[in-house]
């Protein structure tokens, strides 16, 4: 009777004990996953309240990264590399693998400027499209995830201080990658969004995430401004 | 010298409006309109127009694409477009009196957005394929306001002062 008893008696002990200990112990890990999913929100928008600007000048200008995309995108992209400053001295241009014409047309415009000082270096990167026109949302958000994890590591390597786009859907896993860099503390890149002359009255795809993701959102239309508030309004600039 | 009108469809195709444009009744008021010179973009268009001329000296010409429009659209006195942005942009910045003419089977098109616009603000006409004639025959090219490009200066500044540069 002795051993069976000892150990009818200590069971239910033992059972209370471990139960206890779980719910302990879930209760921690999911007070530690709220605290950390706070830590993130809190941090993710102190990275694109813009507290996270380059602030030391350096001497030899800023680095730019421009994601260019097909067609309008493009000529409307150049012309607002027409007018920059001479600051940034750095250019890295991001663009779809399928898009040869605005590779041609992106080395034609830094030919075209190349006098003296004003010259600039500048180079061209590649990554596989993340979306098509047309393609459906379940499989665009499979090449997503296969363009982001393209470019994590080509934005860990060049760290621009300033990416500029203008919503090609290949920004978006780019811009996304650059908060990520903000949000561990490597890099504090401005993400400057210019949404497209031809939305006059709704944001694009791509608009519509990256005005969550975006340091710098500019429309070009006012009735834009009015709907997102958080939109900046330059009138037309192309 | 003559006039000429020069109508494109963009980088797909818009039969409708091609064959809108090539009726009788609308080439009748283009010749009383005093132009004598038709140039049509076609794109992937199927339509089967050949370049011919008339008796009456009105001359029609055909192409799919060209690698810049530029050209074609320097020589236009006016210009019949599909309403996506690129087109009406190019033509608007030539200067040029256009009519955006939009595509009624892409319906929630956002490209029109911009056309929409630019017409509430005077500087085009815009019609679908049915009212084009009558569009044609009403209205007034010198009440169309000028274009003026945007300001991407203004953009370069802004991003200085907000990067702390200067």
């Amino acid at each position: 009777m002795t051993s069976q008893n000892q150990e009818a008696l200590s069971c239910p002990a033992l059972l209370h004990l471990s139960g206890s200990g779980m719910q302990d112990c879930a209760l921690s890990v999911g007070f530690g996953f709220l605290v950390a999913v706070l830590l993130l929100g809190i941090r993710t928008r102190w990275v694109l309240r813009g507290y996270a600007r380059p602030r030391s000048r350096k001497k030899d200008g800023l680095s730019l990264l421009v994601v260019a995309g097909s067609g309008g995108h493009t000529t409307e992209m150049l012309r607002l590399l027409g007018k920059l400053s001479t600051q940034y001295s750095t250019k890295y241009y991001v663009l779809a693998e399928t898009d040869t014409m605005s590779e041609e047309r992106i080395r034609s415009f830094e030919r075209s400027k190349v006098t003296g000082i004003e010259k600039s270096m500048y180079s061209i990167h590649h990554i596989p499209r993340s979306r098509e026109v047309r393609q459906s949302w379940s499989s665009s958000l499979l090449t997503s995830i296969k363009s982001t994890l393209h470019c994590l590591p080509l934005t860990v390597r060049l760290r621009p201080d300033v990416i500029l786009c203008n919503g090609p859907g290949t920004c978006v896993p780019i811009c996304l990658c650059a908060l990520l860099l903000g949000i561990i503390g490597m890099k504090n890149i401005t993400v400057v969004y210019v949404e497209s002359i031809c939305r006059v009255e709704s944001l694009s795809l791509t608009g519509r995430i990256l005005y969550y993701f975006s340091n710098l959102f500019i429309v070009q239309w006012p009735l834009l401004k009015e709907k997102y508030p958080k939109s900046i309004y330059l009138g037309r600039l192309v | 010298m003559g006039r000429c009108v020069f109508v494109t469809v963009g980088t797909t195709s818009f039969d409708e409006l091609i064959s809108s444009v090539t009726t009788e009744e609308n080439i009748t008021i283009l010749q009383d309109l005093g132009y004598d010179k038709l140039v049509l973009q076609i794109g992937r268009g199927t339509t089967t127009l050949k370049p011919y001329s008339t008796t009456s000296e009105f001359t029609v010409d055909v192409f799919r694409y060209k690698p810049s429009l530029a050209e074609d659209l320097k020589k236009a006195d006016l210009v019949i477009s599909h309403a996506g942005a690129g087109s009406c942009l190019e033509a608007l910045e030539e200067g040029k009196p256009l009519i955006a003419v939009v595509n009624e089977n892409l319906m929630s098109n956002h490209q029109n957005e911009l056309a929409m616009q630019l017409y509430k603000d005077g500087h085009l006409y815009y019609c679908t394929c049915r009212t084009l004639g009558t569009t044609l025959k009403t209205m007034d090219l010198s009440a169309l306001k000028r274009y003026e490009p945007g300001h991407p200066e203004i953009f370069a500044s802004f991003l200085d002062k907000a990067l702390g540069l200067n």
